[in-house]
């Protein structure tokens, strides 16, 4: 179960108290009538669905019941960032620059991040034990 | 490829077992096929076997990111059924139904299938009439679905509980007496000796990275992590990862891919003689060869490419479970999974032809597309090889979202989910 913090509330809440509202950011038209088919489509069926960076809508309903946006990565289901509706979408440049657990993978090559020495080794030597 | 009979297993015994071949190959990629199949699950696989078989097409690679069968057509509740409402879902799902009889024989491995039944238990007013109506809808498909009492519901089932104090009373029973389940694995391993048998190619660790296209929009290819693969035509069959494949071909799909959960319990000796599904409580179970019960659970409710699912998604089923069976009380559940699967939003599979020329797509299959494995496959296989849909699938389309010829399932769902 996912732990959500709700920007309005200000605390991290149990999943359970909160409603998934799908893809955020998706402008409904003000004349839908008006809205082409392919418009209309892409507002209404056409997701973005991606493996990665997720900017979705939660509402808080079992709690003040407000909606908010919130970033969360579909991988890893964390989330990287919450914001009240209304607010400015976050670019993901924005967002891993500012997160230190991403910020610090950034431009180090994966091996180099691996231990050299396996950790019965390394723990007889100081300051890499 | 050395055929399976007893003859084999005899001469087999006598020598040891020493001289079982490999099932299926493992070549090298080719710089060039015919057709690329992007996915080794059940569906990629068995359109591979009908375009070799079918259609005479044999230049075909199959790629696949893990290993065969590894998504969800290992994950999944290997129930079959075809008791769908609309006349578009009975032909599809029944033409699988079809295929299932006489898959063993046909591929010559033996896929367990099994037409042990699937019941369907009604709680209430709306469940008897929403039941009697898949139920009449259904024969008028040629689909034999039967009503049943719930006397006559606990004669084929004798562990349901029909006491009128239950908390959720059984007040009658939609039976698809020739639905049941099959062995998932061998699905795939079957189609895939098959199809590697007829000269099919099965690349797995092969990720496609990305998918070119010519000038004219055509596309000529793909890139993999094991070097560039040159094709003509390329089946997407990727399931929960057909967004992230589509949009290498800059199509954007109707789909959104969710986290969906199943668990097995401990095995016990047989005790549950078929498949009972209760969309009112959430609840489906049934009893494998092995004697593990498998169980069904829900989706969670965001969108997740994690394998892992919420534990109180499982809760949820396993209260149901305890509920409506009180003899399971007290099983241990053995292992408990997660699958990604594709949801469209009327719940229909899409079975298709894009926007891009030589690209097709087999997706959507959402919570349900174990059953339809052969037909889907089949279908498929088709389309590619005519670059026209079968008429099964020719109400499958892309386009349907934007048209409004939508198959909606979703509203009147047979599903449990």
């Amino acid at each position: 179960m996912l732990l959500i913090h709700c920007p309005y509330c200000e605390e991290a809440r149990p999943e359970l108290e909160f409603r998934n509202g799908g893809e955020a950011h998706i402008a409904r038209s003000t004349s839908i009538a008006d809205e082409s088919d392919e418009a209309f489509e892409a507002f209404f069926f056409i997701r973005t669905n991606p493996k990665g960076l997720v900017y979705e809508r939660w509402r808080h309903i079992h709690g003040c019941g407000r909606f908010f946006n919130a970033v969360r990565d579909s991988v890893t289901d964390k989330f990287l960032h919450v914001y009240k509706a209304g607010e400015a979408k976050v670019e993901p440049s924005a967002l891993m620059a500012n997160l230190p657990e991403h910020g610090a993978y950034a431009n180090v090559p994966a091996a180099e991040l691996n231990a050299k020495t396996p950790a019965r080794k390394r723990a007889t030597k100081d300051g890499e034990a | 490829m050395r055929k399976y009979s007893v003859f084999a297993i005899a001469r087999e015994a006598m020598r040891g077992h020493k001289g079982w071949e490999q099932q299926w190959t493992s070549p090298e990629p080719r710089k060039d096929y015919e057709v690329l199949i992007i996915g080794a699950g059940g569906h990629g696989l068995a359109t591979a076997y009908y375009l070799a078989k079918e259609h005479g097409i044999t230049d075909i690679a199959v790629l696949e990111k893990g290993w065969l069968g590894g998504g969800n057509t290992g994950r999944n509740t290997t129930i079959i059924r075809s008791n769908y409402l609309y006349d578009e879902s009975a032909g599809i799902y029944n033409h699988a139904l079809n295929l299932w009889d006489g898959l063993s024989q046909d591929l010559n491995y033996n896929v367990m299938y099994s037409p042990r039944g699937v019941m369907m238990l009604a709680h209430n007013v709306h469940d008897v009439q929403v039941l009697k109506r898949h139920v009449h809808a259904n024969r008028l498909n040629g689909v034999p679905n039967d009503w049943l009492t719930p006397e006559e519901a606990k004669e084929f089932c004798p562990p349901l509980n029909i006491s009128k104090q239950a908390r959720y009373p059984i007040v009658g029973a939609a039976l698809q007496r020739k639905g049941g389940t099959a062995r998932h694995d061998a699905v795939a391993w079957g189609y895939a000796r098959a199809a590697s048998a007829r000269g099919v190619h099965i690349i797995q660790n092969c990720e496609v990275t990305a998918i070119r296209r010519s000038s004219n929009g055509h596309v000529i290819g793909v890139d993999t992590n094991r070097g560039p693969i040159g094709a003509k035509k390329i089946g997407v069959v990727a399931a929960g990862h057909t967004s992230v494949l589509m949009e290498m071909a800059g199509v954007r799909m109707p789909l959104e891919s969710y986290p969906l959960q199943a668990l097995v319990s401990e095995p016990v000796k047989p005790c549950f003689p078929c498949v009972v599904m209760s969309n009112t409580v959430h609840a489906y179970i049934s009893q494998s060869d092995k004697g593990e019960l498998v169980i069904g659970a829900g989706t969670d409710q965001y969108i997740s490419y994690s394998q892992t699912g919420g534990l109180h998604i499982i809760n949820h089923t396993l209260d149901a479970i305890c509920e409506m069976f009180p003899m399971f009380a007290r099983m241990k559940m053995l292992r408990s999974w997660g699958g990604i699967v594709d949801v469209t939003p009327d719940r229909s599979p899409i079975l298709a032809k894009t926007p891009v020329p030589g690209l097709y797509v087999n997706c959507g299959w959402g919570t349900g597309g174990f059953k339809a494995t052969p037909g889907s496959g089949n279908v498929f296989a088709h389309t590619i090889a005519n670059d026209n849909p079968h008429p099964i699938n020719a109400p499958f389309t892309l386009e349907r979202f934007r048209t409004g010829r939508l198959i909606d399932e979703a509203a009147a769902a047979a599903v449990a989910h």
